[in-house]
């Protein structure tokens, strides 16, 4: 199995709809939010299929994000959207 | 190719009352300077955390105060509540103003001296006055409000003893249609235990009275209520003069106007709901309309306006030690200022605000003090951006209460500095150290090496 996050049953993620300033519409209840830069590049990658790695190296690629836990920031981040019911993607297990 | 600045990943839902009519999130004004010196300046040179007076907050509010009253009620004199914020520094700005002392202990009462106000203007309040306190203020021609019939009795014995008329005042409690009783302290107005502490007053023959003192409460937003509590007053006053002849010096409306702070019940901040204090003017002026006594003869108003007046002008300076996820995905911000330092977290949702630009959607947050006990909550709950550990933070309105009823718990409390009116800073209390309460200590002989 491939290390990192399974995109297994994602369809609430797949179906975020977000525009280029952020603005995020969850079509199933009608919620809206607002995404930062950062926020809005890890969905894409999310929604394209990326593990974790990936998106990590993509983030330090895109962002100067030199000295910050980018890591931890992203893992923290993918919780945040099972939470809110947006995705059931399952972070790294052991 | 040049990388973009970088900003945790963060995606905030939109709640009620959240967004503007642009759908953007309110953004959070940092606050980088007080009274023009910076924030990070000050940190560097006294450590954090720090509380800062502004002296210029405390001359404008009560300068503000003064006018207000003046302009419809001339005789009015300002009398610094101490047990609200009793710091020398702070106290003397307050005097040089042009405030007398207000105390409610022998304790302060000492620090009032100390401070250079002539006993003659201090008003000596509180349910404790034991015999020699009670004689040093009568023999300094002292204000002393009394609070109950056996208090009176000490009051005769120390007069009889020093053999000078001495004059009192006695302190009255009356309900009002917007504050709850305050029926502890004093003799309640309302039920006739006022008259029967005129009357057996009078009948010892040993002390004359010559004021009325009633504080009704705290954090009162309703300026009505301070015009039943004078008109009740006045009443009394004109029924002092048509029984018993007696013409008072003065009527001491006690503290109680609300601070712009925000209740944790109110919705809408304290800024928005809390009147003016011309409209608390506008109500005491009402009240004492109803005195019937000759314009010669009008008693001088006493104002024990604490909170109101000092609130403003005190700031906590504080930094960011961390960064949680609580297990029920909670985001905590944890602060090294604690509730050992600012009790009144309990009963405001204290202002925060970053002291260094900021980037990034604000979150829901909640703030945590640096002690090992659950209870250390500054704000359960608050839309706060983005910070790091390291980031310095300014939480406002902290300056009433809090250097008087702060706790030496877990840890040291810091250095208190103020703020000139020209922008120097200077330490008016220092940051305490092991030595601050070790020296308080004794280790009995059975237990030294
Ligand atoms: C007798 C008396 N005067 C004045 C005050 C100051 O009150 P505040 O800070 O609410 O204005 C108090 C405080 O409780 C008080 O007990």
């Amino acid at each position: 199995m491939q290390k990192g996050l399974v995109m297994t049953g994602n369809i609430r993620l797949q179906e975020l709809a977000v525009n280029e300033s952020g603005f995020v519409f969850d079509p199933h209840t009608g919620l809206t939010y607002t995404a930062n830069e950062t926020a809005r590049y890890v969905i894409e990658q999310l929604k394209a299929g990326s593990n974790i790695e990936n998106i990590v190296e993509g983030v330090k690629a895109e962002f100067d994000a030199d000295g910050r836990d980018v890591y931890r920031h992203v893992l923290e981040f993918i919780h945040n959207l099972q939470e809110q019911g947006l995705s059931s993607l399952e972070a790294p297990g052991e | 190719m040049s990388r973009k600045p970088y900003e945790k990943p963060m995606l905030v839902k939109h709640q009620l009352g959240m967004l503007n009519k642009y759908g953007s999130v309110p953004s959070v004004e940092p606050m980088l300077s007080i009274d023009g010196v910076a924030v990070a300046e000050l940190l560097e040179k006294y450590g954090s955390p720090l509380f800062v007076f502004s002296e210029q907050s405390i001359v404008d509010k009560t300068e503000e105060l003064n006018e207000a009253f003046k302009l419809r009620y001339p005789k009015t004199t300002v009398a610094w509540s101490y047990k609200t914020n009793y710091l020398d520094a702070v106290c003397k700005v307050f005097h040089r103003e042009g405030s007398w002392a207000e105390v409610v202990s022998e304790f302060e009462y000492d620090k009032a001296i100390h401070n250079g106000v002539p006993g003659s203007r201090i008003i000596f309040n509180g349910p404790l006055k034991p015999a020699d306190a009670l004689e040093k203020a009568f023999r300094n021609k002292s204000i002393v409000n009394l609070d109950n019939f056996d208090e009176l009795q000490t009051a005769e014995e120390v007069a009889e003893k020093i053999g000078e008329d001495v004059s009192i005042g006695i302190r009255v409690n009356l309900g009002t249609s917007a504050t709850p009783p305050w029926g502890r302290f004093g003799f309640n107005l309302d039920n006739g235990q006022a008259r029967d502490a005129v009357r057996r007053l009078l009948a010892g023959g040993k002390l004359s009275l010559n004021g009325l003192h009633c504080h009704l409460g705290t954090f009162i937003q309703q300026p009505e209520a301070y015009q039943e509590q004078t008109a009740k007053l006045s009443h009394f006053a004109n029924w002092l003069r048509e029984e018993h002849s007696i013409i008072l010096d003065y009527i001491d409306v006690g503290g109680g106007i609300a601070s712009c702070n925000t209740l944790h019940t109110q919705y809408l901040p304290g800024s928005q709901t809390t009147p003016p204090l011309s409209r608390f003017a506008e109500a005491v002026s009402s009240g004492l309309s109803e005195l019937t006594c000759q314009p010669d003869d009008y008693p001088t108003l006493f104002l024990e306006t604490g909170r109101a007046l000092i609130d403003d002008a005190g700031y906590i300076l504080t930094s960011v030690i961390a960064n949680k996820r609580l297990p029920d995905g909670q985001r905590s911000v944890v602060i090294d200022a604690g509730v050992n330092i600012l009790f009144t977290a309990f009963w405001y949702k204290h202002e925060i605000v970053p002291a260094q630009a900021v980037s990034g959607t604000p979150e829901q947050a909640i703030i945590h003090g640096p002690l090992c006990m659950n209870i250390d909550v500054i704000r359960p709950s608050l839309l706060f951006p983005p910070v790091e550990v390291g980031d310095k933070l300014v939480i406002k309105s902290v300056g009433a209460y809090n250097v008087t009823q702060w706790m030496q718990f877990i840890t040291y409390r810091p250095a208190v500095v103020m703020i000139s009116t020209s922008g120097d800073d200077a330490i008016i209390r220092r940051a305490e150290d092991l030595s601050t309460i070790t020296d308080m200590e004794e280790v009995p002989g059975w237990l030294q090496d």
